[in-house]
C-alpha cells in the first residue's frame, strides 16, 4: 500500500506526483483503496520540474498526477481515477445503482470544477494583483463555502458513514482532500457544514486515506 | 387534448455550454426531452424549486423518470449507460481517458473561469474592463492545452474518426468562445479545423445556443 521510491522497477503501476497537490492526493488515496501498489515519482511543482522535456512528452500540459500503466498514460485526475475503475474494478469506487453513481459522479464534478479550479496558484496571484489580499481570501472562502454548502444539501439524504452510504466511493476520494485543504490551508470553519464535517471524521481514519496524505509522501518537506 | 408527457427533461438554459453538451449527446442517441427553460440572468436557479433539484443552482438537470441528475459530467455518463445506443465513449482504455481529460481540461480549466458568477464577480470587484480579457485569457490557456493533447490524437473529430465525448464538451466551449469572447481561433488550428467539422453536424447545430426554445432570437429580438 505504501509507495516506494526509485528502487526495483517490480510495479507496472508508476505515479508521477507531488506531495502538496490534492489532485495527486485523490489518485494516491485511490490506490490505496485498490490495494495498487505503485511507483512514486516526484515532481518538484516548487523547483519547475513539471517543465522538463521528459515530463513533457508524459504530459504536455504540465500537470500532476499522472499515472502510467505499461503502455497507457493517463492525466488528470478525474480520468485518472475513471480509468483505474474500469482496468482495476476491485474495491469498487461507483456504485451500481445509477442515482447513486451520477451522485459520486456528481460530488466529484463539484470540486474538481466548482471548488479546486477556483482554488489554483494562477488564479490567486491575479486576484491578489486586481482586487488585493483581503479580497482574495474572500473570493476564496465564498467559493469554498458556496461548493460545500452545495454538498451539504445534496448529500443530506443520501449520506450514511460515508459521503454517499456506508462504504467508501468516489465522492469520497474527491471531498477528503478537499476538506483537508479547505481547514488547512484557508481557515475554513467546517462548523457550519455539519454533514460534511462527520463524514470528514470518518474519512480521515481511513488507513488509505491517511497514507496518501501529503507528509507521508517521499517527496514531502517538513 | 392531452400530449404524451415525454420521459425525459432537460432543465436548460439557451447560453449554457454545459447544458448544450448534454443537448448534444440527446440528439445523437436520438433521445427525445422535454426542454425546461432556467433563466439565469434572471435567478430563476435560486428559486426553492430549482434549488431542490440541483442545490449549487447549476443547470444542466436531467429528470428521467424517478432519477435526477445534475452536472453535465454525471449526466453524460447515465446517458451513455443508461441508453447505449450511438455510444460516445471508445471502448480502448487510452482512448476513453483521452476523452475524459479533454472533457476535463473544459470543466475544470475553462468552463469555471467564464461562467456567470465569476464573471460577476470580475466585473464588480475589479472592472467591467476585466471581465472579457479574464475569460479571454483562461479560454486561451485552455485551448493551447487542448491543441497540444490532440496534436497526436485527432482524426476528422477530437479523438479520431468517430464523435465521442470529448467533441461534446468542446463544440460548446470552442462556440462560445468564438461568439461571446472574440476569441482568436488563428491561434488554434486543430480546434478551428474542429469547429468547422462540427457546423456540419445538424446533432450539433440543432444543440447550439441560438436554436434552443429559450434563446432571445427566437422571439426576434436581436
Amino acid at each position: 500500500m505504501a509507495p516506494k521510491d526509485g528502487g526495483e522497477a517490480s510495479s507496472k503501476l508508476v505515479l508521477y506526483s507531488y506531495w502538496q497537490s490534492s489532485c495527486s492526493w485523490r489518485v494516491r488515496f485511490a490506490l490505496n483503496l485498490k490495494g495498487l501498489s505503485y511507483e512514486y515519482k516526484a515532481v518538484n511543482l516548487a523547483k519547475g520540474e513539471q517543465f522538463t522535456p521528459e515530463f513533457e512528452k508524459l504530459n504536455p500540459l504540465h500537470f500532476v498526477p499522472v499515472l502510467v500503466d505499461g503502455d497507457v498514460v493517463v492525466s488528470d485526475s478525474y480520468a485518472i481515477l475513471m480509468y483505474l475503475e474500469e482496468k482495476y474494478p476491485q474495491r469498487t469506487l461507483l456504485p451500481a445503482d445509477p442515482q447513486q453513481k451520477a451522485l459520486n459522479l456528481q460530488v466529484a464534478s463539484i470540486i474538481s470544477s466548482s471548488i479546486q479550479p477556483l482554488l489554483m496558484l494562477s488564479i490567486l496571484k491575479y486576484l491578489e494583483e486586481k482586487v488585493g489580499l483581503e479580497e482574495r481570501l474572500l473570493f476564496v472562502q465564498t467559493n469554498i463555502e458556496k461548493g460545500f454548502l452545495a454538498l451539504e444539501k445534496l448529500l443530506k439524504d443520501f449520506v450514511g458513514k460515508y459521503a454517499t452510504g456506508e462504504e467508501v466511493y468516489m465522492a469520497d476520494v474527491f471531498m477528503a482532500p478537499q476538506i483537508a485543504v479547505a481547514t488547512e490551508r484557508f481557515k475554513i470553519d467546517m462548523s457550519k457544514f455539519p454533514t460534511l464535517s462527520r463524514i470528514y471524521e470518518s474519512q480521515r481514519a481511513l488507513p488509505e486515506f491517511l497514507a496518501a496524505s501529503p507528509e507521508r509522501q517521499p517527496d514531502a518537506v517538513h | 387534448m392531452a400530449h404524451e408527457e415525454k420521459k425525459l427533461k432537460l432543465y436548460s438554459y439557451w447560453r449554457s455550454s454545459c447544458s448544450c453538451r448534454i443537448r448534444i449527446a440527446l440528439n445523437l442517441k436520438g433521445l427525445e426531452y422535454q426542454y425546461i427553460p432556467v433563466n439565469l440572468l434572471k435567478g430563476e436557479q435560486f428559486s426553492p424549486e430549482f434549488q431542490k433539484l440541483n442545490p449549487i443552482g447549476y443547470v444542466p438537470v436531467l429528470v428521467d423518470g424517478d432519477i435526477v441528475i445534475s452536472d453535465s459530467f454525471a449526466i453524460f455518463m447515465y446517458l451513455e449507460e443508461k441508453y447505449p445506443q450511438h455510444p460516445l465513449l471508445p471502448s480502448d482504455l487510452q482512448k476513453k481517458a483521452l476523452n475524459f481529460q479533454a472533457a476535463n481540461i473544459v470543466c475544470s480549466s475553462i468552463q469555471p473561469l467564464q461562467n456567470l458568477a465569476v464573471l460577476k464577480y470580475i466585473e464588480e470587484k475589479a472592472s467591467p474592463d476585466e471581465k472579457i480579457p479574464w475569460a479571454k485569457r483562461h479560454i486561451e490557456k485552455g485551448f493551447e492545452a487542448l491543441e497540444k493533447l490532440l496534436k497526436d490524437h485527432a482524426g476528422i473529430y477530437a479523438t479520431g474518426d468517430e464523435v465521442f465525448m470529448a467533441d461534446l464538451f468542446l463544440a460548446p466551449q470552442v462556440h462560445a468562445g468564438i461568439k461571446r469572447f472574440n476569441v482568436d481561433m488563428a491561434k488554434f488550428p486543430l480546434l478551428s479545423r474542429l469547429n468547422e467539422a462540427y457546423s456540419e453536424l445538424p446533432h450539433f447545430q440543432n444543440a447550439m445556443p441560438e436554436n434552443q426554445p429559450d434563446s432571445p432570437s427566437a422571439w426576434g429580438t436581436c
